[in-house]
């Protein structure tokens, strides 16, 4: 096999590694949350169970669900695997990372939510409609947020591709720049938001006055609920990874060696319980807050993401 | 002319006579047989069409540049005429409009002959040909004269085509207020035509590109060209007659203004100062850029608050000229500051999103148009469930949505990626100011495009999902073929221009050339599959892979998961126990944006009271509730009603002086004449 082939079987293998853990760490954060909580805890694997016990139901669909319904998983799901695609888990340069850059990956997740909320429409439920409306708006409070820190990292790499900015982070050793430490905190708080944990929204909850992400996809069931389940476990993943990549990239593998690759994995795998343990506190400290406070939860994340902008302009480009 | 080589030139008159024959044919030929207009005039309109995206496609690719002169006109001034890549791209965008419109238009013009309230025919015929005519000459001028006096058959059709269900009083204003701000804009082109044409002494455009102007100088003819042209284009805050003029037109002319009509702002934009000026500065860059970020960002959010499905997508012509103007804005700061490669990238940015603009918003538009025809309603709060009566038309309508809220892998998001990896080139730029300002508005746009996404959801999903919330909407019926065929071109172009940008992008090259004397060479150094605009480190995108992807992920995930699955069982949605849902318990689209409307509370006036009458009795209880809301656009209050109210109040002062007596007034003609005699004697 040539390099240019082994390239694209380990990024074929990277890829379904990232959906096929993804469940895995939602798991985790639940298990280490409720030992936390101290309530009995769930077997770390018992989203796989749940996955595949959705798989296995009949389907119901409401009387008025148009194609557009059934179709939406799919896009869901299939948007959120080509994101995971894209980001570099346990090795960069691999040639999927180069079909999509960071702006493409925060395209495939407004893809994903633009069709998640046109399905919460369909059945013309008001639930529905209270998701929708609400999961846009703070959609586009994040995603300025997310961009501008997202920048931030892009200007310092001289490059929006995922694999390139790993890569200069890695190579410039552990230099503390001021920039990276706003864009770090404005994307955590982003992450917060776009992945529906408390304070934004909480997923364990199925109360109208709080729900988000939920009350979208309160109508589905059986193997549509299974995809979109899975595709936001991947999706708290993708974030997870994004941070590590941009902020704690060291022990990735930059070269295609077993001893490199493994080394890869163990320091993923440690460094993703780390921040879901991170995560599980933030939870469980934190209480939701009410829905036009996040507003201001948004609007200081982008005030975060400004200032890293501005840092980076004025100290760190020179000039 | 040489016509060996002036084959593209010819094709370009062929579609000038094609749509000068449309025309005649709706005039002429209509009282007689009233059939005759619906296949005639647009049979030639569709060659019109056809033959200009011919014409311009082809001087576009083959990188040609012709001349030609034709004795009418002054007695000195011949007219000049020339199709270059840049004029030759134009003309495919227009053609592809017209071509979309007239396979909508007979179909759609049937109504005005068969519904209740019947319109005339053949003015519309005959002022959709003039109108068409006026931008495909404007395109062609090669001297200010022949350039004004289309712009102005442009302009003045358009009003007819406005007013042209002028029974209400709506509309006639829309009319009135479209044709004043249209010659405010004609007033303000002219005096930049003044200015070059004074220092280049003559007023063929050649004259003007071989002078070299004063920086105060060019920066006039510049700002009067932005005023002027950005009028038309529809920026902020000149864009009042926008929302007003759009949706009151018929449709499919609803989609050739707002698809090609102001564009024409953007080609003169790009006319006067990449090609007549010349030497673009930064400084009016950055004018450009914070103009566009203010349109782009103002525009979406005024659109969110609409609920007349046309107008919405009015005010979202107002956000795309917006982004279109950002990448403009760019490119000139890059080039003003000797960055000509980024300079390039970020003309490419705005010329790809024009051509984008003008497809979806064209297919929008036919979309709208369709509801229109078979509900007629524009309200979306009356409409809901289409996707079940109106297939065909609720898909394309999606793609349009899907295009123009920016998404993978449609044509909107290729171009909104280019004006992101534009502003990304920031830290090139030495002067800290615009290091700062380019990544803010970048910040702003992403805003903008959320924002969009979420007014799109709100449209296509209060429209054509849900539960229908009126009769008329509840037994629409798809709409006939030509319709669906005029959108269907439009959504195909849409997909393609999204899956193939690099080769789009290679094929704008002569434009580039032409403009800037640069291209982009890396942008498909890896081929056709990938693009990178600047190198492959710094950033690449291959939309053919994530189509793939997409379709490989779709097909997998239903093959697996579907087959040997028990068929879904259907049953009602989940009603929290109180009884069936009705279409009065839905989402309505103004409860969709309300949580919008609190955050962004200080960008409308917004005038929101809810009443409630008590029962009688000794428990309180409430019997009705009335919502009232009333959202106004602030630009609409604080700068031009003022404007009226001084014109008027000066217009009282100097009322004084007529006094109607003809003594009087040959009293002011022989002070007039002194007072001459003596400025000419000095």
């Amino acid at each position: 096999m040539n390099s240019q082939s082994i390239a694209w079987t380990l990024a074929a293998a990277q890829t379904l590694l990232f959906i096929l853990a993804a469940p895995l760490l939602a798991g985790w954060v639940k298990r280490v949350k409720c030992h936390l909580q101290n309530r009995a805890a769930p077997a770390v694997w018992q989203p796989y169970r749940d996955l595949a016990k959705l798989i296995k139901k009949n389907l119901v669909l409401a009387e008025n669900a148009s194609w557009l319904f059934r179709a939406v998983p799919y896009i869901v799901f299939g948007a959120t695997l080509l994101a995971a695609a894209a980001v570099p888990l346990i090795a960069v340069h691999l040639p999927t990372s180069a079909i999509a850059d960071v702006i493409v990956l925060v395209g495939f997740f407004a893809l994903a939510r633009f069709f998640t909320a046109l399905a919460a429409l369909d059945i013309g439920t008001a639930f529905g409609g209270m998701g929708a409306s609400r999961e846009m708006t703070v959609a586009a409070l994040a995603e300025p947020a997310m961009l501008m820190a997202v920048f931030t990292l892009a200007m310092t790499a001289h490059s929006t591709n995922l694999s390139v900015a790993t890569e200069t982070v890695l190579q410039a050793g552990l230099v503390l720049r001021p920039s990276f430490l706003f864009a770090l905190l404005a994307l955590l708080m982003v992450a917060v938001a776009e992945c529906g944990r408390i304070p934004v929204d909480n997923p364990a909850t199925h109360l109208e006055l709080t729900m988000l992400h939920e009350a979208m996809i309160l109508e589905y069931n059986g193997r549509h609920l299974a995809l979109i389940e899975w595709a936001a476990q991947i999706k708290l993943m993708i974030y997870a990874v994004l941070i590590i990549d941009f902020f704690f990239p060291w022990g990735i593998a930059s070269e295609f060696s077993a001893s490199a690759l493994s080394v890869g994995v163990l320091a993923v795998t440690a460094k993703l319980m780390l921040l879901a343990m991170l995560l599980v506190v933030w939870e469980t400290v934190l209480a939701k807050m009410r829905l036009f406070r996040v507003p201001q939860f948004l609007g200081f994340a982008f005030l975060l993401a400004l200032l890293g902008m501005l840092t980076n302009v004025v100290l760190e480009t020179g000039g | 002319m040489n016509t060996a080589n002036g084959l593209p030139l010819l094709l370009a008159y062929a579609a000038i006579v094609c749509t000068l024959l449309s025309g005649a044919v709706s005039l002429f030929a209509v009282r007689r047989h009233p059939g005759f207009l619906h296949f005639g005039s647009f049979l030639f309109l569709f060659l019109a069409g056809a033959a200009s995206i011919a014409a311009g496609g082809w001087a576009l690719l083959a990188h040609l540049t012709l001349t030609d002169q034709l004795a009418f006109g002054l007695p000195w001034l011949k007219w000049h005429l020339r199709l270059d890549p840049l004029s030759g791209f134009f003309l495919v965008l227009l053609g592809t409009l017209v071509t979309a419109a007239s396979l909508y238009g007979p179909s759609y013009t049937r109504e005005y002959t068969h519904g209740k309230a019947p319109q005339p025919l053949p003015p519309l015929g005959v002022f959709t040909a003039t109108f068409v005519l006026g931008m495909q000459m404007l395109l062609l001028a090669d001297d200010a004269l022949v350039f004004m006096i289309f712009w102005e058959i442009m302009s003045l059709s358009g009003y007819f085509l406005v007013a042209y269900q002028h029974q209400h009083a709506a509309n006639r204003h829309a009319a009135f207020l479209y044709l004043l701000l249209a010659h405010v804009g004609a007033l303000v082109i002219l005096l930049s035509f003044g200015v070059l044409a004074a220092f280049g002494g003559g007023l063929t455009f050649d004259q003007m590109r071989a002078t070299h102007l004063a920086p105060l100088w060019a920066t006039l003819a510049f700002l009067f060209a932005f005023l002027g042209f950005g009028t038309k284009a529809g920026m902020v805050p000149l864009h009042v007659w926008l929302p007003d003029a759009h949706p009151v037109a018929p449709s499919h002319i609803s989609a050739l203004m707002s698809g090609a009509m102001l564009k024409m702002g953007i080609y003169g934009i790009v006319r006067v100062s990449y090609d007549l000026i010349g030497e673009v500065r930064w400084e009016w860059g950055l004018l450009v850029l914070v103009i566009g970020t203010a349109s782009a960002l103002l525009g979406v959010l005024y659109a969110l608050m609409q609920h007349d499905l046309k107008r919405l997508l009015a005010y979202h012509s107002i956000e795309n000229i917006g982004i279109i103007l950002m990448g403009l804005g760019m490119s000139m700061i890059f080039l003003g500051t000797g960055h000509k490669i980024l300079g390039t990238l970020g003309l490419v940015a705005a010329l790809y999103h024009t051509l984008n603009h003008a497809l979806f918003k064209g297919l929008l538009f036919l979309g709208a148009g369709a509801v229109l025809y078979r509900t007629h309603e524009r309200d979306l709060e009356r409409m809901g469930g289409l996707i079940h009566r109106m297939p065909v038309t609720a898909f394309m309508f999606l793609v349009g949505s899907v295009a123009i809220s920016a998404l993978p892998p449609f044509n909107g998001f290729v171009s909104e990626w280019l004006t992101f990896q534009t502003a990304l080139q920031a830290p090139a730029l030495e002067n800290g100011v615009l290091r700062t300002m380019i990544p803010i508005s970048a910040a702003l746009l992403a805003l903008t495009g959320a924002l969009a996404a979420a007014c799109f959801v709100k449209a296509f999903g209060i429209a054509f999902l849900g539960k229908p919330r009126s009769r008329r909407v509840a037994h629409a019926r798809e709409v006939p073929i030509g319709m669906q065929g005029g959108m269907a071109l439009l959504a195909v172009l849409c997909l393609l221009l999204g899956v193939f940008p690099t080769s789009v992008i290679m094929a704008m090259a002569p434009i580039t050339q032409l403009l800037v004397q640069d291209s982009l060479p890396s942008a498909a150094a890896q081929g056709w599959l990938w693009l990178t605009p600047i190198s492959p480190q710094v950033a690449s995108y291959s939309a053919p892979l994530v189509l793939i992807a997409i379709v490989v992920v779709f097909g997998l995930g239903f093959l697996l998961l579907k087959r040997g699955a028990v068929p879904a069982r259907r049953c009602y949605p989940w009603d929290c126990g109180f009884g069936r849902l009705t279409s009065r318990m839905e989402y309505t689209s103004t409860a969709f944006t309300q949580p919008i409307r609190r955050v962004f509370g200080a960008v409308w006036k917004v005038d929101e009271a809810v009443e409630t009458t008590a029962g009688a009795g000794p428990i309180p209880r409430v019997t009705g509730i009335r919502h009232h809301l009333h959202v106004q656009d602030w630009s609409w209050l604080k700068v031009y009603q003022p404007i009226g109210r001084l014109v008027l109040a000066a217009a009282r002062r100097i009322g004084f002086i007529q006094t109607g007596n003809i003594h009087t007034y040959l009293k002011y003609s022989l002070a007039t004449l002194l007072l001459l005699l003596w400025i000419v004697s000095l």
